[in-house]
């Protein structure tokens, strides 16, 4: 493999021969997906809106099966939203009728009843203290910011302890400044727990700072036209964007996916 | 006179702030706009009290024809201790109370699980709701006599009616609250695993709580409406045969007073309902809103 992967750690995503085809709507979301995520990588996909890739993590989620072609997690096939799968949304989607920490013990509570998911409590408040939102625990989603909805979701994601993030635009909606300081917290996070991440982004800054693999995608159908290894020393701060290497780096996926929008 | 002695008095501080030249019509607006809410309703209330008193005094209008306010007020005394201690109307009033809230809980129940069925299943969408929304845009009132056929003149025609004229709108609302649900709500339940129970229960109920709610509030109303109607027609007991009486008799004090009651009972009701809609439902926007009025 090439850099920024180890020599003999276990892949985590295996997807061959992946295409996708909306019925209905006859739409070739996806051909001809081709892809290896090591344990411990972070990668992204970048592309064109409408390129397939919510469509893609949504396949990875187990929550939508493909045409055709296999995805294996760990080994096995994904047909069902995996154990060792957190998710996170665009939009944080925090149900306004739960207190932040009732959001995010929700999935405790779904997979271990109500009467268990009391001992997960501290849990969550200590995941909520670790995002900037002690205090809050008691607070409706109708009281937060955008921001803070965002990081209780990411709270929400983290309390089942997954291994591998899959994460949809996670902080589209937030502001560049709050957006990079999120971006630093999910790095953070991820380290400390050795997870695999997944992030599907439209802001190439962010693909760059976050990911060991670029994957440029086009449109029409969704294929992968490049992966750019990003080789930067870790852990990456907000002074890695004034390096040198960075500012080539995002050249490179910016062009990547200029000749992605010529060939469609 | 009343409306100008208050806003004088509000005089030295709009004097203070900016130049005094404002038309009349302007401060008076402003003026009536700023009151408290309870005065303002009471100073309608009054205006239109006056209004009507004016229209007997003046305007020739019998009595018999239009009371004055004044005798109204008298009257609703005069039924007030007869609600009081017991009496007749009391019993009366016990009668049509029953044959509301039977109705109610009966249409509440079945247009619940019918609103449950329409809303989830694609034939009922499609083939079932477009009827259920035709009859509730028809006069059901229209309906009475067919149900006194049916149900004879006791109790049960009553109350029958009342669930007929307050199902509709609890069916529909609840089909349509049925898919309230945001499709990322549903994505996020499902990649946690989530059993259709629990997407259910947890997720589809509580986003179709604001319209049940909805729909039962406008449920209540028509059910006080259509169990008086029904004792109209269907003659014998109850509140709104008094009223009928009464009216027969030409009492129209009498019928003011009964109608006031029956006002009282509905407001109520209602009052009732948007307590439970308050409380269950309460991170709905609109109670949100109105709590925050309320501050
Ligand atoms: N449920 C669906 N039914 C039919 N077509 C769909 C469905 N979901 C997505 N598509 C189509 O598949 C293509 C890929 O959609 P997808 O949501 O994966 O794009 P995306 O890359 O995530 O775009 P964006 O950046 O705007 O989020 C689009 O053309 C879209 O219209
Ligand atoms: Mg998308």
């Amino acid at each position: 493999m090439s850099a920024g992967t180890l020599e003999g750690t276990r892949t985590v995503y295996r997807i061959e021969g992946l295409d996708h085809v909306f019925d209905a709507a006859e739409v070739h979301a996806l051909q001809d997906i081709d892809l290896r995520i090591l344990q411990g990588q972070v990668v992204s996909f970048i592309g064109p809106s409408g390129c397939g890739k919510s469509t893609l993590l949504t396949i990875m989620a187990g929550l939508l099966e493909p045409s055709r072609g296999t995805v294996l997690l760990n080994g096995e096939d994904v047909d069902g939203p995996p154990d060792e799968v957190g998710i996170m949304f665009q939009r944080a989607t925090l149900l306004p009728w739960r207190t932040t920490v009732e959001n995010v013990l929700l999935p405790i509570e779904l997979r271990h009843g109500k009467r268990r998911t009391k001992a997960y409590r501290d849990q969550a408040e200590d995941l909520l203290q670790r995002v900037g939102l002690a205090g809050f625990e008691r607070r409706y989603p109708g009281e937060l910011s955008g921001g803070m909805a965002q990081r209780a979701a990411i709270c929400r994601m983290l309390i089942t302890e997954p291994d591998v993030l899959l994460l949809d635009e996670p902080f589209g909606a937030l502001d560049e400044l709050t957006r990079e300081r999120m971006d630093l917290e999910l790095q953070r996070i991820a380290a400390a727990r050795d997870a695999t991440v997944v992030l599907v982004t439209h802001s190439i800054p962010e693909a760059v700072l976050l990911s060991d693999r670029v994957y440029a995608m086009s449109a029409r159908p969704g294929r992968i036209s490049e992966v750019i290894d990003i080789d930067l020393p870790r852990p990456r701060t907000l002074d890695t964007m004034a390096l040198p290497a960075f500012v080539d780096y995002t050249g490179r996926v910016r062009r990547a996916l200029d000749r992605g929008h010529e060939d469609s | 006179m009343a409306l100008t002695t208050p806003v004088s008095g509000r005089e030295p501080r709009s004097a203070g702030g900016r130049r005094r030249k404002r038309s009349g019509l302007g401060r008076a607006g402003s003026f009536l706009n700023n009151l408290p809410q309870p005065i303002a309703v009471l100073l309608v209330v009054i205006v239109v009290l006056a209004f009507w008193q004016l229209i007997v005094a003046v305007g020739g209008v019998s009595e018999i024809i239009l009371p004055p306010p004044l005798a109204v007020i008298e009257e609703i005394g005069v039924v007030a201790v007869q609600l009081a201690t017991g009496g007749f109307l009391l019993g009366q009033l016990w009668l049509t109370i029953q044959e509301i809230v039977l109705g109610f809980l009966l249409a509440s129940a079945v247009g619940f699980l019918l609103g449950l069925w329409i809303g989830q299943t694609r034939f009922g969408q499609r083939a079932v709701m477009p009827l259920f929304v035709v009859v509730e845009a028809s006069p059901k009132i229209a309906f009475t006599p067919v149900f006194i056929a049916w149900f004879g003149f006791g109790i049960s025609s009553k109350f029958l009616m009342a669930a007929f004229m307050s199902v509709f709108p609890v069916i529909i609302n609840t089909a349509a609250g049925m898919s309230a649900a945001s499709e990322d709500e549903v994505k996020l339940f499902r990649s946690m695993r989530a059993s259709s129970w629990d997407i259910f229960w947890k997720l589809r109920i509580m986003r179709a709580l604001p319209f049940i709610f909805a729909g039962l509030k406008i449920a209540i109303v028509s059910a006080v409406t259509g169990a008086v109607a029904a004792e109209f027609i269907g003659g014998g007991v109850g509140f709104g045969e008094q009223v009928r009486v009464a009216a027969s008799r030409i009492a129209l004090d009498r019928v003011f007073a009964l109608i006031f009651y029956l006002s009282i009972l509905g407001l109520i009701l209602f009052g009732a309902i948007s307590w439970a809609q308050r409380k269950f439902a309460f991170w709905d926007v609109t109670s949100i809103t109105r709590k925050k009025e309320k501050k």
